[in-house]
């Protein structure tokens, strides 16, 4: 590796380093599970409540979403990678769950963000 | 020509047959677009043997090639942005002669992730899926790192009269 190389690689992983910490230090509490289906929502659950949602989307596909303890989980879908369902449990504010097969995208929003929302409506 | 067309459809075809090794290797990590990119091995080759228009040709073949065979259209949608990102990097970086052939890997590793994840946000239409992003930078740098060394030891192998 040449000097330059190494400068590169400084940077990128400082740039990897930065990103990391702004989602670390932006996380709250998550309240509720937003989901998304090909950009549109498709529903909002309260981390709350436990229950199971059965995500339809394009072709007679799915995706098997698990809301238990506070947490969302995707535990069943008719993707052939199944990376969303080997994703961890998520429950911070801005952590999602992603099947790009499905094109369907669940995301953590924290309160503060609804209350406002509440204001503006 | 005949040789130069041999050596073409043989990078094609090692390009290939390393796009099916990879679709058989389970990542154990969990998020949609991380792979080792062994077929880059053959792109950043294919730079240094045939330069950029050949190496471009052989990457778009390839990705079409292992595209229609082992996934489908919306992959090779993802496939093609990062492909096309990273190439494009990797030959401005070896055109200006910044990196050597380890850093040259790096930049396609880290950037065939950018592009995926910039066409993910496109195709999903949403942005919280840059919340990987940081772990795709470091996984590309990993995995280019890999793959500039093993490219690296390839190259210093190579006969020397394969080169056109």
């Amino acid at each position: 590796m040449r000097k330059n190389d190494k400068i590169m690689l400084g940077i990128i992983l400082g740039i990897a380093l930065i990103f990391g910490m702004y989602f670390y230090f932006s996380k709250k509490e998550g309240s509720y599970a937003v989901v998304k289906v090909d950009g549109q929502i498709y529903g909002q659950y309260s981390l709350k409540e436990e229950r199971t949602i059965e995500i339809p989307s394009k072709d007679d596909n799915y995706n098997r979403l698990v809301i238990t303890g506070g947490y969302a989980d995707i535990e069943e879908a008719s993707c052939p990678d199944k990376l969303c369902v080997h994703q961890k449990k998520i429950q911070k504010s801005g952590e999602t769950l992603v099947c790009l097969p499905n094109k369907v995208i669940v995301e953590i929003k924290s309160e503060e963000k609804s209350s406002l929302d509440g204001i503006a409506n | 020509m005949a040789k130069k067309m041999s050596i073409y459809g043989m990078l094609v075809a090692t390009a290939f047959l390393f796009s099916y090794l990879e679709s058989l290797i389970p990542i154990p990590i969990p998020i949609p677009g991380i792979k080792l990119g062994l077929a880059n091995l053959v792109t950043l080759l294919s730079l240094y043997i045939l330069g950029e228009k050949g190496a471009f040709i052989i990457m778009i073949a390839r990705i079409l090639l292992s595209g229609f065979t082992f996934s489908g259209m919306a992959t090779i949608l993802y496939s093609l942005a990062g492909g096309i990102l990273s190439f494009f990097l990797m030959a401005l970086s070896k055109r200006k002669n910044w990196f050597s052939i380890i850093g040259i890997s790096i930049i396609g590793g880290v950037f065939h992730n950018v592009g995926q994840i910039c066409m993910a946000a496109v195709v999903l239409k949403n942005t919280a899926i840059f919340y990987y992003f940081g772990f795709l930078l470091i996984a590309g740098c990993v995995t280019g790192c890999l793959i500039g060394i093993v490219g690296k030891t390839i190259y210093k192998r190579l006969p020397k009269n394969l080169t056109i």
